[in-house]
């Protein structure tokens, strides 16, 4: 569903990511590692579609569509979701009026009517148990006030509700402790179907241990220097990312 | 350099008898002063402090038509503007340009009036009450309005010949809010003087919401003095919401006197205009009376919006708030000046002032002038004020989930105007706001005819 080739983006004009190339299909899990500096932000920054971001060379293809072309709201109705490291706050947006105008704007995407106000408060108070956000969100500004978790929490939340194809988790582990980990996972996998696929972004190996990858990409330097399945992230707890920087001759 | 007065001037030296033939007795005792006071000082100009950011004096050079001779006009506002909004069920009430309006069936007025004299309350023209009940109104007129120093102000105690007035006698408390509608309707250029005069007594309770309209597109200036008189205990809420065109004056000047424990709230919000100048002066003149004032203004093109307020903590213990919150596009412009005042002995004041702005595009401006006079030592008073653009991360994260650029900046332009409509007590009135507010946003309110608190 996702073709990465020659992605070569940079930022104030310094080139971050420098020929990055990665497939990813429908039902996998794509673990991506590597050193602070390495471009792992940068990359799920330029597939969602931050304006500060410059492309200058390759491709991205989603589903066959050229995905650089898409605007970030149109990336996103087209089953593009990022969990974001730092979720921002937005006081004076309620989480309701939110999602519900996030939801609505999907489905005039797709050409479907705006949800009633009931059936979609009935869709957040299913969704919300899959995270165990409690009641008081609701009428809570956006993020605002959130503890670290919660906010994680609050962005697999979001990926329950908008069901995308792809979900980008971006370091969604920082921060977090042994049971707030535990819960955004268990989220994470409880969405796992056959017909959808996440890039997991991580420096540690320890929230594979819950969401389980089928291949690990190790990004260095703006590449994907190295390849494998999941014992990878083992090896390179072990090891270090030292051991990687020797294998390519530094 | 007196130009522009020398025709006002003359005006008033060839109509006085007219203009005061035309009013009542107690309004014209002070009017040659005023008058005399307004020739020396002339309208305000750019040159005083006051008046630095906006050019009231240059909008008076239009070739204005009076209405000296209370020339009644041939529309009935009761008809126009319907109120059918569930929740708002208020005591409704018109000045037509410059005069209280008698619906000439006795229907509308009337009806209401009576069931307000019942408990007391005086409410309708302030020429007819000037007349019918002198020794109140002698009382309270002029005794606030700073006619000495504001030329605006004594412009208006010259030529003012009616408008507004409101009596709430001990502890009676008004339970619907009064509306009035200043709607100004006329086929050439207009200028208004209108004067509005409110008396609380001891205990007494009202809330009292003003519409600015208008009718038609020529040019209006309206130059409005109200009066405000709040005695112990009393509480007086204000809101006053303004949605006119672009060939609007508007210079509104409120002055409020506040006894004892007595509770005021003022929220004026400008949705469309021309030029807006909103003068607010409070006196806290007894021990624990509070007041509040807030205000919003959404200005783009070349909309001009000005709120300068002085709050003056004359005695201690008194507690003070300030909110204003601008949201400029296009090339509109904006200004806040709050001086706040606390006296040598007025120890145990709570003075809070905060003025945040968005100014959406690289002309827009505000020129935000905090000013904190604080001459008592036992004191908590603070400012703030904050301009800055749409928050692009917030806009960005928003868009990551699906909403477009543009309902994005929406969200957050409500956001931000947000707490500034939840100061307003009167819940459906405050869903009505909400909903003009976003409508504004979205450029789907429309300027012309018909209340846009009542209908579309």
């Amino acid at each position: 569903m996702l073709e990465i080739k020659n992605l070569h983006a940079n930022i104030n004009g310094k080139e971050i990511l420098k020929g990055i190339n990665l497939t990813v299909k429908p039902g996998e899990v794509h673990a991506i590692m590597g050193p602070n500096g390495s471009g792992k932000s940068t990359l799920s920054s330029v597939l969602s579609g931050n304006p500060a971001f410059t492309v200058t060379e390759g491709e991205v293809t989603f589903y066959g569509k050229n995905l650089l072309e898409l605007s970030p709201e149109d990336r996103s109705r087209e089953g593009v979701f990022m969990s974001f490291q730092y979720p921002v706050e937005i006081p004076g947006v309620s989480m309701v009026n939110f999602m519900r105008t996030a939801v609505n704007e999907h489905r005039k995407y797709k050409g479907l009517d705006p949800m009633s106000a009931s059936d979609f408060l009935k869709l957040m108070r299913e969704k919300k148990e899959l995270v165990e956000l409690d009641n008081k969100l609701a009428n809570r500004s956006v993020n605002e006030g959130f503890s670290g978790g919660e906010k994680k929490r609050n962005e697999i939340f979001q990926m329950a509700m908008l069901e995308p194809r792809l979900s980008i988790l971006d370091e969604t582990d920082s921060g977090l402790d042994i049971d707030a980990l535990r819960i955004v996972a268990n989220g994470v996998n409880k969405l796992k179907s056959k017909d959808n696929a996440s890039i997991v972004i991580t420096h540690y190996q320890r929230l594979l241990d819950y969401i389980v990858p089928d291949f690990v990409h190790v990004l260095y330097k703006g590449r994907i220097v190295k390849s494998a399945g999941k014992e990878l992230a083992l090896e390179l707890e072990e090891k270090g990312y030292d051991w990687i920087k020797k294998e390519l001759g530094e | 350099m007196m130009e522009i007065e020398q025709s006002y001037i003359k005006i008033y030296k060839d109509f006085a008898q007219l203009i005061k033939e035309n009013s009542a007795e107690v309004m014209n005792r002070g009017r040659d002063k005023a008058f005399e006071r307004f020739e020396q000082l002339g309208f305000p100009t750019r040159k005083s402090e006051d008046y630095k950011y906006t050019d009231i004096r240059g909008r008076y050079a239009i070739d204005f038509g009076m209405n000296l001779r209370r020339v009644s006009f041939p529309i009935n506002p009761y008809s126009v503007f319907k109120c059918d909004v569930p929740g708002i069920n208020s005591h409704l009430f018109f000045v037509v340009n410059d005069s209280f309006y008698h619906d000439p069936q006795g229907d509308n007025t009337c009806k209401e009036i009576e069931e307000l004299t019942r408990q007391g309350v005086l409410i309708g023209s302030l020429k007819e009450h000037a007349e019918k009940y002198p020794e109140i109104v002698e009382a309270y007129y002029e005794k606030a309005a700073d006619t000495e120093n504001d030329g605006s102000v004594a412009f208006n105690a010259a030529f003012a010949q009616d408008g507004f007035f409101l009596y709430v006698p001990k502890n009676v408390k008004v339970e619907k809010p009064i509306q009035l509608i200043n709607v100004m309707r006329a086929d050439s250029d207009t200028l208004a003087n209108s004067r509005n005069l409110i008396i609380l007594e001891e205990g007494a309770q009202a809330k009292f919401l003003v519409c600015a309209h208008t009718m038609d597109t020529c040019k209006f200036l309206c130059n409005r003095v109200t009066e405000v008189f709040v005695g112990r205990n009393a509480s007086f809420e204000q809101y006053k919401l303004e949605n006119t065109s672009n060939n609007m004056t508007n210079i509104g000047t409120l002055y409020v006197e506040q006894a004892a424990d007595s509770n005021v709230l003022v929220n004026e919000i400008t949705l469309h205009n021309g030029i807006t100048r909103n003068n607010i002066r409070v006196n806290l003149n007894g021990e624990q009376a509070e007041t509040t004032l807030c205000g919003m203004a959404i200005g783009d093109k070349e909309e001009h919006i000005d709120n300068t307020t002085v709050i003056n903590h004359n005695v201690p213990k008194c507690h003070s708030t300030e909110l204003y919150k601008y949201v400029l596009n296009d090339k509109a412009t904006g200004v806040f000046a709050g001086r706040i005042l606390v006296k040598k002995d007025a120890q145990k004041t709570e003075a809070y002032q905060s003025n945040k702005n968005l100014c959406a595009t690289k002309d827009a401006h505000i020129y935000s002038k905090p000013q904190l006079e604080i001459y008592a030592d036992d004191v908590k008073c603070s400012h703030g004020a904050t301009t800055g653009q749409i928050d692009e991360n917030a806009l960005f994260y928003m868009r990551s989930r699906g909403i477009s650029e543009r309902e994005g900046r929406m969200l957050l332009m409500l956001a931000f105007t947000n707490d500034v409509v939840e100061k307003i007590s009167v819940e459906a009135l405050k869903s009505r706001i909400h909903l003009l507010v976003e409508k504004r946003f979205r450029g789907e309110l429309s300027k012309c005819a018909g209340c846009v608190i009542c209908k579309e």
